[in-house]
């Protein structure tokens, strides 16, 4: 009951302080400068960023003298709370989606969010080559599963090429390999990576025509049946209508290729290139042909198409006209996620890019990336106010953290997050208490009255 | 790869001006890490080793001059525990040697197994790491065998040297040792994170207990073995054979070389350090990541601590979100020696960002630049020569732009005892190559 009054107090609170002022702090806006000075928020949105600002009465003001702020900081490739990642039973799984398997109440969101994460792209997994739909969540702890959805963006669907799903197709013994399989799954080539995709698109062109010409003869009155639903090929179909972005997991140079080219045959345009580790050799067509890169900072040789991978990718996809950013690939706990400002400062030294080209790496550009940089990804009026507040140069190993705030609420506060430690330890102590007591209480007897 | 041995120096008084190891690196910003940082001063290298760092040097004759301006100039970091150079893709098995089958190898080298040639040892010596403990063992998880209780002998090198013999520093500096652990969880958060071959390998609390108490049973009777052929040979007992493994444990029953412990939980850290306390051992604690109530114990028992990657999440789903990040502050303020490991090959490059990281969350800067020098040549007893800017130590020296332990810092030279070694690399290759297509 008390902690039900303490929420609908804190409700209250909220809905009174619907005006927040961030003031002189070092704005870094990504879009337009950097700036000491202030941001205003009304209602969850960005009404005014300036060195000096009007300051609304009844505000909240959060003092951020000496600190950095930085939008919210977005992650194009994670696979975080969500309860299944891959459907890997067969090679196109297009009808099935991580939407559908968000679990609100997993550690890595709130991890996430300490980290400065506020909107993450969480993707189907890369076993299949055509994988399934994403899900863009915000880091909005605290609320359902519903309540993260990021509403505005655009849906996306997960493709892989390479080892990955090859890999049940595999009939090798090696190291990592599913040794004396008996299940191989189509394909296990790259060549097979590829007619997959060409089979599954030619059919969803065959269903998209049946779909036209259904519509067509209703239109001019005739009869007609509708043709039978196939949820596997309507997802593709809306792959081929722009209506769904892909967002396709590759390592080579020569997969990226392929794709691309696939792509091209078929209609559809690829948004992002996920960790696109060769993409430096191939920098060239994918910036002809308008695709993004979504990639890592520095991982290397952990399997064969990661051999050639080089920290100097993300500098040179970006020098060579590329749409860049960064993610982290998080999965069952978010780790890289809690650090992708140190990620962009690292691509600084591997290639030289700027700080704010650095910064734009884990905010504007995924955000254009994902078809939300309307709402999120810079410090501008009229976008979302999701910001994260440093203590010192967010782009720098020794910064850290101190508060994230999504449409202008706060969700993480490190002093908060400190101060409530010892009670938490006390009421974990307790449970742990009433848990051994329950135990001591049903334990069976030793010694019985007949 | 370098010319020295006794004609070097026979000569070295005539003509050291134009030996490849002496210079006078000059007007540079000097972190000696054993003391403040001085700034303005040249740093005097004759031989491969440090002569003298000042204001004014004065040099007799023609000598190799490397301008310092504008550049910092640390020791080399050292790495306290990483398989670079035993495993080039480490999903790959054919390709990594690390992790023999058996529980006791003692008796295995991890330095006869590093491949000058790996494409990982330039990578890694880029970012200012010139040595490395070579760990014999895999981290438990994947690689070879794995599950060894004593793996085998950890070896100090330099990353650079034409075979691993060049590259030698100390080739017995630790035995590894995992302590056996209470396996009733998986890695991952829930079950859900587990795959289901791993799932169904799950088991009750009281079945992991009872193979863990069974396992450190073993590792006890082994030791007891050894003790035992350790007598009989000092007795000169008629017929006793000679035993390779026995053999390789007599300098630890000695306590003349440390065990590197790998033990990450309170419960682990105890039964270790009981152990070793009763059998007289030397021990040194790795991949310490919940320490819990043991940790003043450490302080006390003055144990050093050799600490994994604070890139990870923390154990448990209730611990505090930073907690792997504020851990080597934690042991730090309790007064325990902390050096950092990477413990893995691909990022065994970040290791100066390990200790940055840990000073964002209340590790004292000197004492962060220490645990990746200084502290790890203490904790390994190469001090006399190496971890620190001062006369006398062989000059592994690190000239950057900035600060060392910074992500956006490059590093510009790197010298091991006074010889330039290539920066370039595989990475490094690749990029010109690719940035020049047209």
């Amino acid at each position: 009951m008390r902690t039900i009054l303490l929420g609908l107090l804190t409700l209250v609170g909220l809905s009174a302080q619907n005006t927040v002022v961030i003031q002189n702090g070092i704005i870094h806006t990504v879009t337009k400068g950097t700036i000491t000075g202030s941001v205003v928020i009304v209602n969850g949105k960005i009404t005014e960023v300036g060195e000096k600002v009007m300051t609304p009465a009844g505000a909240k003001i959060v003092d951020a003298s000496g600190k950095h702020v930085i939008p919210g900081i977005i992650d194009c490739h994670t696979h975080i709370a969500v309860d299944a990642i891959n459907e890997g039973s067969v090679s196109v799984s297009s009808m099935v989606g991580v939407d559908d398997v968000v679990n609100n109440e997993r550690m890595d969101i709130y991890r996430a969010l300490a980290g400065g994460v506020t909107t993450a792209n969480v993707l189907h997994g890369s076993a299949n080559a055509i994988g399934g739909r994403n899900v863009v969540l915000k880091m909005r702890w605290g609320k359902d599963a519903d309540g993260l959805v990021f509403k505005e963006a655009k849906p996306g669907l997960k493709m892989a090429l390479g080892e990955n799903p090859k890999r049940q197709g595999m009939q090798t013994t090696g190291f990592g390999a599913q040794a004396g399989q008996q299940n191989l799954r189509y394909p296990g080539t790259r060549m097979g990576v590829e007619d997959v995709i060409r089979e599954a698109f030619t059919n969803a062109k065959e269903y998209q025509k049946e779909w036209k010409d259904y519509e067509a003869k209703k239109a001019r009155g005739e009869m007609a049946l509708p043709p039978r639903r196939d949820l596997q090929l309507e997802t593709l179909v809306e792959v081929l209508e722009g209506k769904r972005l892909v967002h396709a997991h590759c390592y080579r140079a020569d997969e990226i290729l392929m794709l691309l080219r696939v792509s091209q045959e078929f209609g559809f345009k690829i948004a992002t290139l996920q960790h696109v580790l060769e993409g430096y050799k191939v920098a060239k067509e994918i910036a002809a042909a308008g695709v993004g890169a979504s990639t890592f900072s520095d991982w290397w040789s952990y399997k064969v198409e990661a051999y050639d991978a080089i920290p100097y990718n993300a500098a040179v996809l970006q020098k060579k006209g590329v749409l860049v950013s960064l993610n982290s690939d998080d999965a069952g706990g978010a780790e890289l996620m809690r650090r992708l400002n140190t990620e962009a400062g690292k691509i600084m030294k591997y290639g030289g890019v700027t700080e704010d080209e650095a910064l734009a790496m884990i905010t504007i550009n995924p955000a254009k990336q994902l078809g939300i940089d309307q709402y999120v990804g810079s410090i501008e009026a009229g976008k979302q106010a999701d910001l994260v507040i440093y203590d010192k140069d967010p782009l720098s190993i020794f910064s850290k953290v101190e508060k994230v705030f999504i449409d202008g609420q706060q969700y993480f506060d490190r002093d908060g997050d400190m101060s409530a430690r010892p009670r938490k330890e006390a009421e974990k102590k307790g449970l742990l208490e009433k848990e051994k007591e329950t135990e001591r209480r049903n334990a069976p007897q030793t010694r019985r009255p007949s | 790869m370098r010319s020295r041995g006794l004609l070097g120096i026979i000569l070295a008084a005539s003509v050291y001006a134009g030996a490849n190891d002496t210079m006078l690196i000059r007007n540079a910003t000097v972190h000696p890490v054993s003391g403040p940082k001085q700034e303005n001063v040249s740093v005097l290298v004759v031989d491969g080793k440090i002569a003298e760092v000042g204001a004014k040097i004065a040099t007799k004759g023609k000598i190799k001059i490397v301008e310092g301006k504008g550049l910092h100039v640390y020791p080399g970091m050292i790495d306290s525990g990483s398989p670079v150079g035993m495993s080039e893709i480490s999903s790959v098995r054919e390709t990594t040697d690390t992790g023999e089958l058996g529980d006791f190898n003692p008796q295995l080298r991890a330095l006869i197994a590093v491949n000058p040639e790996s494409e990982h040892i330039p990578v890694v010596r880029a970012n200012g790491i010139t040595s490395v403990m070579v760990l014999p063992g895999s981290m438990g998880g994947r690689g070879g065998g794995g599950g060894s209780i004593i793996s085998g002998q950890v070896s100090m090198i330099h990353l650079d040297g034409w075979t691993w013999e060049e590259m030698e520093i100390k080739r017995d500096a630790a035995l590894q040792l995992v302590w056996p652990a209470i396996a009733s969880r998986g890695r991952g958060a829930t079950d859900d994170d587990l795959p289901p071959a791993l799932a169904a390998r799950r088991m009750t609390f009281a079945q992991a207990k009872r193979n863990q108490e069974e396992e450190v049973r073993k590792l006890k009777e082994f030791v007891e073995a050894a003790r035992r052929y350790q007598k009989a040979k000092a007795g000169k007992e008629p017929g006793l054979k000679p035993d390779l493994k026995f053999e390789a444990m007599l300098p630890v029953l000695d306590g003349k070389r440390p065990i590197m412990v790998l033990a990450s939980r309170e419960r682990e850290i105890r039964e270790a350090v009981d152990w070793a306390e009763r059998e007289r051992l030397k021990i040194v604690l790795a991949n310490v990541r919940e320490p819990g109530k043991m940790t003043e114990e450490l302080a006390r028992k003055k144990i050093p601590v050799i600490l994994g990657s604070p890139f990870t999440t923390p154990i448990d789903d209730d611990a505090a979100y930073d907690e792997p990040f504020t851990l080597a502050a934690l042991l730090n303020k309790a007064g325990v020696k902390i050096a950092f490991a990477s413990f893995g090959t691909q990022f065994a490059r970040n290791l100066p960002y390990e200790a940055g990281q840990s000073v964002a969350f209340g590790l004292p800067y000197d004492e962060a630049l220490k645990s990746v020098t200084l502290n790890a040549a203490e904790i390994w007893g190469v001090a006399d020569q190496y971890g620190s800017i001062e006369p006398g130590k062989w000059a592994d020296l690190v000239v950057t732009d900035g600060d060392l332990l910074e992500v956006k810092t490059n590093v510009k030279m790197m010298f091991i005892k006074g010889a330039p070694v290539d920066l370039e690399s595989k990475h490094t290759k690749l990029y010109k190559k690719y940035l020049a297509r047209p």
